[in-house]
């Protein structure tokens, strides 16, 4: 399956979920925040939220800024 | 006390955690500043060199944690952050940026307003940076912005108060808080801005690139609260003529008679 991840195209083997999609990255659910297809997903829901092909996924995250 | 939607505040000097060389120095420099507000930034996570999460070294003491919506050019980018920001923080508390013009940072005042309406009927607690303008000064306020923030200089210029004639005029008319953010270079700038009547002042750049941001921040947390006693003391008026500050009648001697 291939998405596209922070604007960048990337292809997903195996991964059916945005749980898994973290894990896989080594990201922490706690200090991420994620847009799919622009629309804000809930932390709750990331166990059962599954990518589709073409999905387009923004992670983010707090920085240092003014 | 500073009061900014509801919230008490003891310090009235806020800072940005940009530009920090590490994270202990930004930790050690926003203790060592004493503010109770901390600005962060919303940024794409780099999947090839993922960040520590600033977050976490923050989370050790109690700060209101100010979102912006920096790198958004228009209203419609800086909503879309400012959802991100609450979904990311739990917080409501936002600082609205626009900038359209990397090069110069300026806010757009036409999109600052615009999204600072929207956002308030959303339920954020809207502190928008803007251009030093009364006349938009007045009307974010009258949208529902919970502070103003007029900029001193463009941002990281370290240039001062050069808005000063304006800021008077946004204090005079304000019903809600002003803090005077960006350009703030130094803490005679920051206490000037104080003793002219600002708020609080939202200092980053100054501190962060500092040679020692730690005795900086300590810096700036004394001239902030120098101005505001100041300002709270009254300032003696400015005169163009001299007026003599020892007594002006005495009873000297004769040789002395031209101190008469």
């Amino acid at each position: 399956m291939n998405i596209t991840l922070n604007g960048q195209p990337k292809m997903l083997n195996c991964i059916a979920t945005l749980s898994e999609l973290l894990e896989e990255l080594a990201l922490n659910p706690d200090t991420v925040v994620i847009e799919l297809n622009t629309e804000i997903i809930q932390p709750d829901a990331y166990d059962t939220q599954t990518l589709n092909e073409a999905d387009s996924l923004e992670i983010i995250q707090f920085v240092g800024g003014g | 006390m500073l009061r900014i939607a509801g919230t008490e505040f003891s310090s009235r000097l806020f800072l940005g955690t940009g530009k920090f060389s590490s994270s202990d120095v930004m930790a050690k420099a926003i203790e060592a500043s004493d503010c109770q507000m901390v600005t962060v930034a919303l940024r794409r996570v780099d999947l090839t060199n993922p960040e520590d999460d600033i977050m976490s070294t923050l989370a050790k003491r109690e700060y209101t944690f100010l979102p912006n919506t920096s790198g958004a050019r228009d209203a419609k980018e800086a909503i879309r952050l400012a959802h991100l920001a609450r979904a990311a923080s739990g917080t409501s508390w936002l600082k609205l940026e626009v900038t359209p013009d990397p090069r110069t940072l300026l806010p757009d005042p036409v999109e600052t307003l615009k999204a600072t309406e929207t956002l308030v009927k959303d339920g954020f607690i809207v502190l928008p940076y803007m251009n030093a303008d009364p006349i938009l000064a007045l009307k974010l306020q009258d949208v529902g912005a919970a502070a103003v923030m007029p900029l001193g200089s463009p941002i990281g210029t370290n240039q001062g108060v050069l808005t000063d004639s304006m800021i008077e005029i946004i204090i005079d008319q304000a019903k809600v808080p002003v803090v005077v953010d960006a350009g703030i270079g130094a803490p005679s700038h920051a206490a000037y801005a104080m003793e002219m009547g600002a708020d609080a002042v939202l200092v980053n750049t100054a501190i962060s690139v500092a040679g020692d941001p730690v005795a900086m921040a300590r810096a700036f947390a004394q001239a902030v609260e120098a101005g505001r006693t100041a300002y709270v003391a009254g300032m003696g008026q400015r005169n163009k003529q001299a007026s003599a500050s020892s007594p002006e009648k005495g009873n000297l001697s004769a040789d002395l008679g031209f101190l008469e």
